[in-house]
């Protein structure tokens, strides 16, 4: 399936999870916060979270700034 | 606490507040901040850099969450919209925390404060139960209006985002300082220690600054002379100035026993 990540195409098998994208993307345990369609995914519902065809998908960390 | 900055209910004893971006590196950051004092620190929220060695250092690990208040931004964002999905990212990101700092901007040249973007992502963000403290323009009727949505604090500007260029419009500050019930911070402007002097002897609460402390020649020492000059200021606001008396001169020393009278 397709889904938008931080404003890029990508693709990923059906099916995958939020954990799952997390483990794709080696920030599995990581401090990360995401955005799901414009909708915050709790922490606690990562791994039960699929991830549908077409979802929009914003990961953030915290870095310096004023 | 001696005089201690209230903020939502809060204690600090540090009224200098600072920003973690435009450091050479976390080492400088952290030695930085440690030499200020700060005990609120504002970070930013961004895109994870996908591809990224994930281990790689962190500002969380440089400054770590136990040690500092965190207060995170929306540094960046143009609109209402932007300003309260990065804040209840930040929320997610830091546990439920919920001190924030909202800026929406409104040019990219000036970083001037879009006000009514501001004034409404404002009343979302406080129903929605977070605790704001407000970059604003030095307009005091929109700094009261701020404060009657529920703003914890008002940070009005001094002069432009990284300008360096200082307190611009001392009344303006004074006029919202006087009004105020909620305290009120200067945000933005201060280029040097007698700035962050002048904001705290008009009576501002604190005041935040990340441009001149991290674009200091030398940073460290500026962070020190940074917390000195927001001690310094607000003794001399608490202790109350003499009243200026132009064209009077008045001694300082006896005027009578001199020699050879």
């Amino acid at each position: 399936m397709h889904i938008s990540l931080n404003g890029e195409a990508r693709q990923l098998p059906p099916g995958t999870t939020v954990s799952g994208l997390l483990e794709i993307l080696e920030l599995l345990g990581k401090r990360v916060a995401i955005e799901r369609n414009g909708e915050i995914v709790p922490k606690g519902l990562h791994a039960t979270t699929a991830l549908a065809e077409g979802d929009a998908l914003e990961i953030v960390v915290a870095v310096g700034g004023g | 606490m001696n005089d201690p900055l209230v903020i939502a209910g809060r204690e600090y004893s540090s009224r200098l507040l600072v920003g973690t971006g435009k450091y050479k590196d976390f080492d400088e950051t952290r030695r930085a901040i440690d030499a200020s004092g700060a005990q609120i620190v504002t970070v930013a929220v961004r895109r994870v850099n996908l591809g990224q060695n994930a281990n790689e250092p962190n500002l969380l690990d440089a400054l770590p969450m136990k040690d500092f208040t965190y207060l995170p931004n929306t540094a960046g964002c143009y609109s209402a919209d932007d300003a309260v999905r990065t804040l209840r990212l930040a929320r997610e990101l830091l546990d439920g925390h919920d001190l924030v700092k909202l800026e929406v901007l409104g040019d990219a040249t000036t970083l001037f404060p879009n006000m009514p973007e501001t004034l409404k992502a404002a009343e979302t963000l406080v129903r929605d139960g977070f605790k704001v403290m407000v970059y604003c323009s030095d307009d005091p009727i929109q700094a009261k209006m701020l404060e009657e949505i529920g703003c914890v604090a008002v940070m009005p500007l001094a002069s432009l985002i990284g300008s360096g260029m200082g307190i611009l419009n001392p009344w303006n500050l004074k006029l919202i300082i006087e009004q105020s019930k909620v305290p009120v911070i200067v945000d933005a402007g201060v280029g040097t220690a007698s700035d962050a002097a002048i904001a705290m002897e008009l009576g501002c609460d604190g005041v935040l600054m990340n441009t001149a402390i991290a674009k200091a020649n030398d940073p460290v020492l500026m962070a020190g002379a940074m917390k000195k000059a927001v001690e310094a200021g607000r003794e001399a606001f608490r202790a109350g100035r003499m009243p200026r008396k132009l064209y009077s001169a008045t001694p300082s020393s006896p005027t009578s026993g001199l020699i050879g009278s």
